[in-house]
C-alpha cells in the first residue's frame, strides 16, 4: 500500500498538540491522585476505624469499576444530580484523578508497610506522635521505594487518558479520530498516534529510571 | 529508702490466646540497674516493651516516676522520659548520625537547632562516635550503630533507659564497645532495665537480676545470687546453657 506522507506531515503538528493535552491531563490527574492517594493510603493504615472503612470503600469501588464507566458517571450521570452540564475538561481531570488516587493509595500503603516496624517503634519510643513519626521517619523512606510504582502509574494513566476521548475531550486519541473522520487515512494516523504514545512512555520510563538512581545514591 | 522509678503491678499481656505475662509485680528504684534474663519466649522483651507501652498491657498497671501509663496522648509525655535501645538499633537510615540525634529533641522537646546540635555532639563524644556525626547509619558497623542509638536515646535526657537485648545482633568483637558505654551510664547513676545474657555486664554493674520464666518472675537477687547460687532448678538449668 502507499503511505500518504503529505498527510502525515500536515497532521503531525495537530497530533503533537493533542499529545501535549494528553500530558497535561496525565500530569494533573497523577498530581491530584498523589494528594488523594497519600491521604487515603495513610487512612487505610490509621487506627480510626471510620476513616479506614471509608478509604477501603473508595479504593474497592474505583478498582472494581472500569475507568470508562467512571468517566461516564462524572460526565453523564453527575449532571442528573447537579442539573448543570459538566465541562469535559473538568470531567476528564476529576475522573482520572479519582481513579489514579485509588491506585496511588495502594502504592503508598504498600510503601509504608514495607518500612521496618522498628522505625515506627523507634520514633514513638522517643516521644514523637504517630503523625510526627509518619512525617519525619516513615514517609521519607517510603517515598524512595514508591518511585518505581508511581512511574508505572504515570505511564498507565498516560495511556488510559485516551479514554476521555469518548466524552469528546480533544487529547491525542481524539485528535487522531477527528483527522481520520476527515481523511479516511486510518493506517497513517493510528500509526502516528501509537508512535507518539510510545515515545512519551519511553521518555517517562527513562525519567523515572534517572530519578530512581538519584535517590538510590543519596 | 530510695525513690521508686518504675512500679509494675499485676501486669498481664496476652497476644490472642498466648498469655505471655502472667501477673508480674516489679518495683525498680531510681539509679538501679536491673537485668532481666530468661529463656526465649518467657516474656522478657514484652515486659520491657510494656514499660513504655510499645505493647499495651492486657491487665495491670505500669507507673513511671509516679505517672500511670495510659494509651492516650499522655503516653508521649512519658516516653520522653524513657529512652529505649533496640536489638536491631533502628536508626533512621535516611538521616545522618547527627540528624538522628537532633530530630526528637527538636520535634518533641521543642529544643532549638543549635542547642540540639550541641547536645547531640556532647553525647556522640560520650559514646566515642564524635567523628562519625556526618555519616549515614549504613556506613557504620553494628557496634557503632548501637552506640549511636544509645546516644540518640540520651539526647532526650531520659530518667530511665530500657535496653532490649542491645548486644544480641552484634558480632562478638563489637559487644564490648557497647557494654562499655552502658557501664559508664550505670556508673553515672542512670536507672537502667536491661534484657541481656551478658553475665560480665550483669555482675559488674547490675544491682539486681530477675529470672523470668513462663510470664512471671521465678527468682530474683543480686547477680552473684542468681548466677552462682540459684535456688530454682529452672534457673540453674537455664544458666547452665548460657554460661
Amino acid at each position: 500500500m502507499d503511505l500518504n506522507f503529505d498527510l502525515i506531515a500536515s497532521s503531525f503538528p495537530l497530533l503533537l498538540a493533542g499529545a501535549a493535552i494528553t500530558v497535561e491531563i496525565t500530569a494533573l490527574s497523577v498530581g491530584f491522585g498523589l494528594l488523594i492517594g497519600c491521604m487515603v493510603g495513610i487512612a487505610r493504615l490509621c487506627n480510626v476505624k471510620a476513616l479506614r472503612y471509608l478509604a477501603n470503600i473508595y479504593v474497592d469501588f474505583i478498582r472494581g469499576t472500569p475507568l470508562l464507566v467512571q468517566i461516564f458517571l462524572v460526565y453523564f450521570a453527575l449532571p442528573g444530580i447537579t442539573g448543570s452540564r459538566v465541562d469535559p475538561f473538568f470531567a476528564a481531570i476529576s475522573a482520572c484523578s479519582i481513579n489514579s488516587g485509588a491506585y496511588i493509595a495502594e502504592i503508598f500503603r504498600a510503601g509504608i508497610q514495607s518500612i521496618d516496624p522498628g522505625q515506627m517503634e523507634a520514633g514513638r519510643s522517643l516521644g514523637m506522635t504517630w503523625a510526627q513519626t509518619m512525617r519525619y521517619i516513615i514517609m521519607p523512606q517510603a517515598f524512595k521505594r514508591i518511585i518505581p510504582p508511581l512511574g508505572n502509574e504515570f505511564i498507565a494513566m498516560l495511556k488510559d487518558s485516551s479514554l476521555v476521548s469518548v466524552i469528546g475531550f480533544e487529547e491525542l486519541t481524539r485528535r487522531g479520530q477527528l483527522i481520520i473522520a476527515r481523511t479516511y487515512a486510518s493506517f497513517e494516523i493510528w500509526m502516528c498516534v501509537a508512535l507518539i504514545y510510545l515515545v512519551m512512555v519511553f521518555m517517562v520510563a527513562r525519567f523515572v529510571a534517572v530519578l530512581e538512581r538519584k535517590f538510590e545514591t543519596k | 529508702m530510695t525513690k521508686e522509678m518504675i512500679k509494675i503491678t499485676n501486669l498481664h499481656k496476652s497476644f490472642g490466646n498466648l498469655h505471655v505475662l502472667r501477673g508480674v509485680n516489679l518495683t525498680i528504684a531510681e539509679q538501679e540497674v536491673l537485668v532481666i534474663i530468661g529463656p526465649s519466649g518467657c516474656g522478657k522483651s514484652t515486659l520491657l516493651r510494656c514499660m513504655n507501652f510499645l505493647e499495651e498491657p492486657t491487665g495491670g498497671t505500669v507507673a513511671i516516676d509516679g505517672v500511670v501509663l495510659k494509651n492516650d496522648s499522655s503516653i508521649n509525655d512519658v516516653r520522653k522520659e524513657v529512652g529505649m535501645v533496640f536489638q536491631r538499633f533502628n536508626l533512621f537510615p535516611h538521616m545522618t548520625v547527627l540528624e538522628n540525634l537532633m530530630l526528637a529533641p527538636m520535634k518533641v522537646r521543642g529544643v532549638k537547632k543549635e542547642e540540639a546540635e550541641a547536645t547531640a555532639k556532647k553525647y556522640l563524644e560520650k559514646v566515642g562516635m564524635a567523628d562519625k556525626a556526618g555519616a549515614y547509619p549504613e556506613q557504620l558497623s553494628g557496634g557503632q550503630q548501637q552506640r549511636v542509638a544509645i546516644a540518640r536515646a540520651l539526647c532526650m535526657k531520659p530518667k530511665v533507659m530500657l535496653f532490649d537485648e542491645p548486644t544480641s545482633a552484634l558480632d562478638p568483637e563489637m559487644i564490648n564497645e557497647v557494654l562499655d558505654v552502658m557501664k559508664t551510664l550505670a556508673h553515672e547513676g542512670m536507672t537502667m532495665i536491661v534484657v541481656t545474657h551478658e553475665m560480665g555486664f550483669a555482675r559488674e554493674v547490675g544491682d539486681r537480676v530477675i529470672f523470668l520464666y513462663e510470664g512471671n518472675i521465678l527468682e530474683e537477687g543480686t547477680p552473684d545470687d542468681i548466677f552462682f547460687h540459684a535456688k530454682e532448678e529452672r534457673t540453674k538449668s537455664f544458666l547452665s546453657k548460657i554460661l
